[in-house]
């Protein structure tokens, strides 16, 4: 097990480093420079501004000064927001689309895998088809509409929560766009745990658990979830990507200060040193969360070994 | 003077007596973006301006309609020639940790915005404003020491000018000019804009910032004013997507809207209307015809393109929030500016599309040899919209004779490749820096950064430079209405429209003025009824 | 040159394999969700081809006097107007055009690259093998998303390139598939018995383990679908779509969302079909699935 840890943290070392380096390629092939504007900027000023931020260095020696901030982790002042250096920005978002994503995971999670159970225990039953038919409805239904439409409801007609904004975390303020953001993933978790479920429930080794005279909530607890539950964990590594990718839409929509909207607005400001520092962490938590995702794996099937 | 206007002033304050107030006088203002910096001198963009009028005041300042009146100047006086002017800074005018605001604040305020190390963006406007020795100094000619600013003692300032500027005073009042606080700036650098460190000696201190979500400015007790400012606390939320901040308006989180999105306006209006504010705005929409390309330097492809135009439908239904028709470049709103209807602005609708299809037909272009171009513009509903309305417009009127691509790119893109003339024809807006017609005609000079069509007319550089130094304001706006006048006869761009600013606010925010050009509303002129 | 008795075993597992299909084919028709799915498709298809003679109007053109209109057939606008007067009827016409061939079209390019790579990685194993998954590997840990919406930001947007960037983010799982079936079919007899009659390598793939996957490859893609007609409408979102006039139903639906409140219809007509058709790709992804794989239940 620690051969494989270390083996997955000695491939993330060249992975980010690509990964820094195709953004830094990308990022600065990108027309327009952080500092063209409406208005004029003198060519003296600019060559200042320039000056200020190394722009005026060959791009390798940019590159280098790029790894040196990695390295150091001190990603210096943002090319838009004055006033911040990015470790600020980003230490002040990151916190936010954490705890909005993290929550949202693990309710999609809890809500998704009972789901699941609760429809398969029930097959073809009632409850089984509402469980299938809302994982279809949250399948289709993208989450820039479900999320106005909540809004709609709850905060303008019914007046109970509020229509976005953060308020340091209130729980109020969490709701909406939690569930706005796992909705779509409780659908697909209930779907593959009730499909895996009904497999495993039909197969041998439960059927002799049965047969001994186990009782039912006994053998599903005890000896069904365990290898049930095997597929929603390799779908959680997609989820992640779906949940920090959403978080695009749902911190615009509810006006949350997290990361999505920094990495948008730093593409659109051309803030460089922004979206490079957002790339690698976004790029370095998938990877933390798959190699977790790999360890669990191997946590819960005995047969897989490192 | 006619830009003081006092009785405004007067009449604003005897109708707070008469108005019942409620104890909690706090407001919440949704606020488009994160501003750039809190720092007025290096500020850009229009959510950090609105919050530093709140913060900071400058020697001459703004009523609640927009007239220019005396801020931290207590007097000036003017020179003989015009070129040198001295102010008193008032007794009273404090920073919010009680020490004085003093000539010296400003002088080195305004040699930061110049100094090539500071690289402040806005530092060209010292240079509209005519301040001796600023270009110069930009261009690194002359040490940032040369400005024409000088503290003659700690409550004087003089201010030379290397030209004569009649509009210097108006254009003083932008929050850009503001005093810095000399010491806590020298102490602490980049970092004096934050909450532990910021001192401010505008009617308001900040109270709380928390980036991207919102930032509290509370009532400054130290300013010399403060018996008569009623908000206590204001809340500014940056709220970049138009429905999200509608929806919270309509939550009642909100009291005062940044911007309204414009395809919910008739529904409003229906619902609403009291909420409903629409302020004119010195500012003008148009399209840029590229002149360096072919076919558009011939006169009467742009002249076709741009009768076709139905600007009443553009302004009152595609847009319909109080924008009014544009057939020149400067606004009717300016002040002191009589606008005059060009020619063909007089005919009808279909008069015009007549004389559109003749002269492109003239110019050698019809349904077998149609025209073929690209209409650019940046990402945005707003010009999206204006540009579908206008290309099925031009497809309309000439039958199949043009042939309309549009073609989006996002701010960045889309300002490289106009500014190098990458473009056949591209959307544009500009909105007054200061309250006076040359702030837009200045646009269309030859070699102005802005002036994108390559319109190179000397008749019309001469006339600008005339009016630049005529100090008669009669005579100094009859050159710009022959500047306008040859605008519309040569047509390097297409006008479309006149900016207006249509926003939301609750019954119960009183003060908001009927009229204000800049459309700068300062959180002071405000109170909450009952 | 094949001997007589290896060509006769050849032709027995081809038989055989039909059979498998012909087994799968009944299976599929009797799963009554799945065939229903499959015949809207088809109509939507064919209405989003045809569709556009029912209506009086072109999908760009504007109506100043009937700016967002409710659904009438008086007007002619079977489903209302959107707010510069343009006809939502042939407009979600236009959307499904662009969303479904997005969704095929970007299916299409995950699934080509995803099954040559996996397959040529498979059979080809050993250290080879290992360097073109761990690329695989390294390339999961990228976030394209984010990447994409650089790219589309910097460089502009045509509807070819959004294909191929969508395709791109979703060849991995497809090349991770292949691989592994790929894997497990090199020690079957028949491929044994090509290789030992000399044919190469390049042949083998294309002839035998190709088509040996392509079933479970049709599966994963039309499940892919879906999530790239789901994906444009992301980019919609972000303001990073198909160029206007042009359309998509994910174009639509956002434009529609955000006006739900006052003209319910630009939302209700596009998102309808919008959902209806994720529904039936799902529906029939999951047929196809149950038919293929008979173990599965």
């Amino acid at each position: 097990m620690l051969k494989f840890i270390i083996r997955r943290v000695l491939i993330a070392i060249p992975t980010l480093l690509v990964l820094i380096s195709i953004s830094f390629v990308l990022v600065h092939s990108a027309p327009g420079s952080p500092f063209t504007d409406d208005r004029d900027i003198p060519p003296a000023i600019m060559k200042n501004i320039e000056a200020k931020y190394h722009l005026d260095r060959p791009l390798i020696v940019q590159y280098c000064y790029y790894l040196k901030d990695v390295v150091t982790w001190d990603f210096g002042p943002s090319f838009k927001f004055k006033d911040y250096s990015i470790n600020d920005l980003v230490n002040k978002s990151f916190p936010v689309s954490i705890k909005i994503g993290f929550l949202a995971f693990l309710f999609a999670l809890i809500v998704g895998v009972a789901a699941g159970v609760i429809a398969s225990l029930n097959q073809n039953s009632k409850i089984d088809y509402s469980v299938m038919t809302f994982a279809m409805i949250g399948a289709a239904i993208p989450n820039f509409v479900l999320a106005p439409a909540l809004v709609l409801f709850f905060a303008i007609y019914m007046k109970i929560l509020p229509a976005g904004g953060w308020n340091g975390g209130e729980w109020k303020y969490l709701l909406l766009p939690v569930f706005a953001m796992s909705f779509r993933y409780i659908a697909s978790i209930a779907r593959i745990m009730r499909a895996s479920m009904i497999e495993v429930l039909n197969s041998n080794f439960i059927r002799t658990a049965r047969a001994k005279g186990m009782s039912n909530s006994y053998v599903i607890i005890h000896h069904a979830l365990r290898p049930a539950i095997l597929p929603v964990v390799s779908y959680l590594g997609p989820a992640f990507v779906g949940i920090i990718t959403g978080s695009v839409v749902i911190e615009t929509i509810f006006g949350l200060p997290g990361i999505g909207q920094l990495f948008v607005n730093g593409a659109l400001n051309r803030d460089y040193n922004m979206v490079l520092t957002l790339t690698i962490i976004i790029g370095g938590l998938m990877i933390l969360f798959n190699t977790i995702v790999d360890i669990l794996y191997a946590v819960i099937d005995p047969k897989i070994k490192y | 003077m006619k830009f003081f206007k006092f009785t405004a002033a007067v009449l604003t304050a005897f109708l707070l007596t008469t108005t019942s107030l409620v104890a909690k006088q706090e407001l919440v203002r949704g606020n488009g973006s994160e501003p750039v910096t809190l720092d007025p001198n290096l500020g850009e963009g229009i959510p950090g301006s609105n919050i530093d009028r709140d913060l900071f005041e400058t020697l001459m300042t703004e009523d609640n309609q927009g007239n220019v009146i005396l801020g931290q100047a207590e007097s000036y006086t003017i020179s003989d020639n015009k070129l040198i002017y001295t102010f008193k800074i008032k007794k009273s005018a404090k920073w919010s940790n009680g020490n004085h605001v003093t000539a010296d604040d400003f002088e080195y305020a305004f040699k930061r915005i110049v100094d090539p190390k500071i690289a402040a963006k806005y530092s060209w406007y010292l240079k509209i404003l005519g301040i001796k020795n600023t270009a110069a100094i930009l261009n690194g000619k002359k040490p940032v020491e040369s400005l024409g600013v000088k503290a003659l003692d700690s409550k004087t300032l003089e201010i030379t000018l290397g030209k004569p500027i009649p509009y210097f005073l108006i254009g003083l009042s932008n929050i850009i000019m503001a005093p810095v606080p000399k010491e806590i700036v020298q102490k602490y650098g980049q970092n004096w804009t934050k909450i532990e460190h910021i001192v401010s000696n505008g009617a308001y201190k900040l109270g709380e910032w928390i980036v991207n979500e919102r930032i509290v400015l509370v009532k400054n007790d130290k300013y010399y004013g403060a018996d008569k400012v009623k908000i206590e606390k204001v809340t500014y939320l940056p709220i970049p997507e138009q429905s999200t901040e509608l929806n919270r308006y309509k939550a009642g989180e909100i009291d005062y809207l940044y911007e309204l999105p414009k395809n919910q306006y008739k529904h409003l209006m229906k619902t609403i209307p009291n909420e409903v504010k629409v302020l004119g705005r010195v500012g003008t929409y148009y399209y840029y015809l590229n002149m360096k390309k072919k076919p558009f330097d011939d006169i009467r492809i742009r002249k076709a393109l741009s009768y076709a135009v139905n600007r009443d439908v553009l302004a009152n239904k595609v847009l319909g929030t109080g924008e009014k028709p544009a057939y020149t470049l400067v606004p009717e709103i300016v002040s002191g500016y009589t606008l005059k209807l060009p020619p063909y602005a007089k005919l009808t609708q279909k008069q015009r599309d007549e004389q559109a299809r003749k002269m492109l037909n003239d110019a050698g272009f019809n349904k077998s040899h149609p025209l073929k171009f690209e209409l650019l513009y940046n990402t945005s509903e707003q010009h999206k919209r204006n540009a579908l309305a206008i290309a099925s417009m031009w497809k309309r009127v000439f039958h199949g004779a043009v042939i309309v691509t549009l073609k989006n790119q996002e701010w960045k893109t889309y300002l490289s490749d106009k500014r190098a003339g990458n473009f056949q024809v591209a959307r544009a807006g500009w909105i007054g820096d200061y309250n006076e017609a040359s702030t837009m005609l200045d646009l269309l000079t030859k070699g102005h950064s802005s002036n994108n069509s390559f319109y190179d007319n000397p008749e019309y550089d001469a006339l600008m430079n005339k009016a630049r130094v005529t100090t008669d304001d009669v005579q100094r706006n009859k050159l710009y209405q022959e500047a306008d006048a040859m605008i519309a006869r040569d047509m390097p761009i297409i006008p479309l429209f006149q900016y207006s600013n249509a926003r939301l606010i609750k019954p119960r925010v009183g003060g908001y003025p009927k009229v204000n050009p800049l459309g700068d509303i300062y959180t002071k002129y405000l109170y909450i009824k009952k | 040159m094949i001997s007589n008795d290896k060509k006769e075993v050849l032709e027995k597992l081809e038989l055989e394999s039909r059979s498998l299909f012909q087994d799968a084919k009944i299976r599929f028709f009797k799963n009554k969700a799945a065939v229903l799915s499959l015949v809207i498709i088809c109509i939507i298809v064919l209405f989003v081809l045809f569709g556009q003679n029912l209506s009086q109007f072109a999908y760009e053109d504007t109506d100043w006097d009937l700016m967002q209109v409710a659904p009438s057939f008086l007007t002619g606008h079977f489903f209302g107007t959107d707010d510069l007067g343009r006809d939502i009827f042939v407009r979600t016409l236009q959307g499904g055009k662009i969303s479904l061939m997005v969704g095929l079209m970007g299916a299409c390019v995950a699934v080509v690259i995803g099954v040559f790579y996996g397959a040529t990685a498979g059979f080809i194993g050993g250290k080879i093998d290992g360097l073109m998954m761990r690329i695989v590997d390294i390339l999961a840990s990228f976030p394209f998303m984010f990447f994409i919406i650089l790219l589309v930001t910097f460089f502009g947007r045509n509807i070819g390139f959004i294909f191929v960037a969508i395709g791109m983010v979703s060849w991995l799982d497809v090349a991770r598939i292949v691989r592994g079936q790929t894997l497990s079919l090199k020690e079957k007899e028949f491929i044994e018995a090509a290789r030992v009659s000399g044919t190469s390598n390049f042949k083998i793939v294309q002839k035998h383990i190709i088509p040996n996957v392509i079933g479970i490859v049709i599966v994963y893609a039309t499940l892919l679908i879906p999530n790239m007609i789901i994906f444009e409408s992301f980019l919609s979102f972000l303001g990073l779509g198909v160029q206007e006039p042009d359309t998509s139903w994910g174009a639509l639906v956002n434009e529609g969302s955000k006006v739900m409140d006052i003209a319910v219809w630009q939302l209700a007509f596009p998102g309808l079909f919008l959902v209806i058709t994720l529904f039936c790709f799902n529906f029939i992804g999951d047929g196809l699935r149950d038919a293929l794989d008979p173990k599965d239940r």
